[in-house]
């Protein structure tokens, strides 16, 4: 399942440097030297300390951010093509969701932009909300929503216009511990139902371990990439969690983060 | 909901009534003179036996405050809107306006007479718009700009020009701010009203009734004045309310822990 088909490459991201504040005082180097290659299905998560830049390298690739030196390539194609295809969905760790609009007309945002007709709109955000379970709440509003709705209203947004990337910052962050866990294997089964790539941003162990078939970690200032974890634990259920070969997988993580093992 | 309302009605109903009452008692009780302050219920004889005087200028002088305060909000929206466009204006602009702001307004009145003449109505209605330009524009400019970061980089991931995000979230984002606005200029206009009538325009408005009233001692048929005045600004501050009810159907729902009070979301 988590087998990315080697001939279909996603994301390239290919000597990239990304520097804050060029020839200013505060000028920061983010990223240095970073080179990644993310199959076509593949669900690779991005973690490190914080200010390592792993949200910087997402932005890098999704072209909210264009890189100092190197370039990234988005399916074949320049990331800020990419962009301008929307060839990717994006979704945040706050929700974002537009309290003016309905649950259903948050998830249509992105197809009324596409200029989708309003009967092609509705079938689609009904789709959506059947996917992320939450098929009777269209009609609400955002704010009558719990925290972990809004974020799947989120990812059914994202997800709307079938993107073949989906990218995420810290998307489950602010949840609590049940939800969060409830929320991965969601995400998991979505990712599965629909076969889209995904790159995750987080500063979990536990999280990246349980959700990602590649972990990559990110040393800080300048981040780098340290070493990359292949994580190979089969379809995951709630018993992975404790499935000692998880635990294995998580400290090999958590071994990377700390700067020991796999250093390239 | 609407029966919340109107229980809600009750205590302040039930305090305004008590406080006439007790108003009506302390003149009475203490002797204190009508000239001082006049009893409510002879506010209320004056007022019925001028009635259709006062009705004709609280008409006039509320037609003054409501065009001035549309033609305020028409230009405070529409300056914001340039401001928010095109960021070296909006540098150059605010902190000007701020200070203007800063300037009281209705000292301007007689100056105005003399530009916009002084029987007319314009150089009334020139107070009110300056009154209500200032705080509609800062305000919508304020809601204008203050978008959350992912909601800009959301709307670029979709590869949304200025425009549709414009469209779809600065405006969208900067009516509670506009209606917080609203709610202050709406009986501001009939206050900078009265002023400007205070110095000049055209006869029997709500202003030049007052003074007139005060100079003959009249201060009984001042206050019934006074009371057709109030009456108008809770007007419109009520279709200011409405207005915000009715634009903006979200902020009513029940759940979440949002202060519908305060513009903005929690982020």
């Amino acid at each position: 399942m988590s087998q990315p088909v080697a001939s279909e490459v996603a994301v390239v991201v290919s000597g990239v440097h990304k520097v804050f504040n060029v020839d200013s005082a505060d000028e920061v180097t983010a990223l240095s030297d970073i080179d990644l290659t993310i199959g076509a299905g593949e669900f690779v998560s991005l973690i490190g300390p914080s200010g390592c830049g792993k949200s910087t390298l997402l932005r890098l690739i999704g072209d909210l951010l264009t890189p100092s030196v190197g370039e990234v390539t988005v399916f074949g194609k320049p990331a800020h093509a990419a962009r301008l295809d929307q060839d990717y969905g994006m979704v945040f760790q706050h929700a974002g969701l537009f309290d003016w609009r309905r649950v259903a007309a948050n998830i249509e945002l992105p197809l009324e932009l596409r200029g989708w007709s309003r009967v092609d709109r509705a079938a689609r955000s009904a789709e959506m909300l059947e996917l992320v379970r939450l098929p009777e709440f269209g009609g609400h509003y955002p704010r009558q929503l719990s925290g972990g709705m809004q974020q799947r209203v989120s990812i059914a947004r994202a997800l709307s216009f079938q993107p073949k990337l989906l990218l995420m910052d810290e998307p489950f962050g602010a949840l609590d511990e049940m939800t969060r866990e409830h929320m991965q294997l969601e995400l998991l089964r979505i990712w599965r139902e629909t076969g889209t790539t995904v790159v995750f941003v987080t500063h979990s162990v536990s999280e990246s371990t349980f959700l990602s078939s590649r972990v990559v970690v990110l040393s800080a200032r300048p981040g780098r990439i340290h070493s990359i974890v292949d994580v190979d634990l089969g379809d995951r259920t709630d018993d992975t969690r404790e499935d000692p070969a998880f635990f294995a997988k998580a400290t090999e993580v958590r071994e990377a983060l700390r700067g020991r093992g796999g250093a390239r | 909901m609407i029966r919340n309302r109107l229980t809600g009605l009750g205590p302040p109903m039930v305090v305004g009534v008590a406080g006439l009452g007790l108003w009506e008692g302390i003149v009475w009780g203490f002797g204190i003179r009508e000239f001082l302050l006049p009893r409510p219920s002879s506010i209320m004889d004056r007022l019925s036996e001028n009635w259709p005087m006062l009705r004709q200028a609280g008409w006039e002088t509320g037609r003054i405050a409501v065009s001035g305060l549309v033609a305020g909000i028409v230009a405070g929206v529409l300056l914001a809107l340039v401001t928010t466009r095109f960021r070296t204006l909006n540098e150059g602009l605010t902190p000007l306006a701020v200070a203007v702001n800063a300037t009281p307004i209705v000292a301007l009145a007689p100056i105005f007479n003399a530009w916009f003449g002084i029987t007319g109505t314009l150089s009334n209605q020139a107070v009110v718009v300056a009154i209500v330009f200032f705080p509609v524009f800062i305000n919508t400019a304020r809601g204008l700009t203050e978008v959350h970061p992912d909601e800009l980089e959301l709307m670029r991931s979709y590869a949304a020009g200025e425009w549709t995000i414009l469209r779809e979230v600065r405006i969208p984002n900067a009516l509670p701010f506009f209606a917080n606005a609203l709610r202050v200029v709406a009986p501001l206009s009939v206050i900078a009203a009265i002023v400007a009538e205070y110095f000049g325009g055209p006869q029997n408005r709500i202003g030049n009734i007052i003074t007139s009233s005060a100079a003959f001692a009249r201060y009984d048929v001042a206050w019934a004045a006074i009371a057709v005045a109030s009456a108008v600004g809770l007007g419109l501050f009520a279709a200011a309310l409405l207005l915000e009810r009715v634009s903006m159907p979200w902020r009513l729902v029940d759940g979440g822990s949002e202060n519908h009070n305060t513009p903005g979301r929690e982020k």
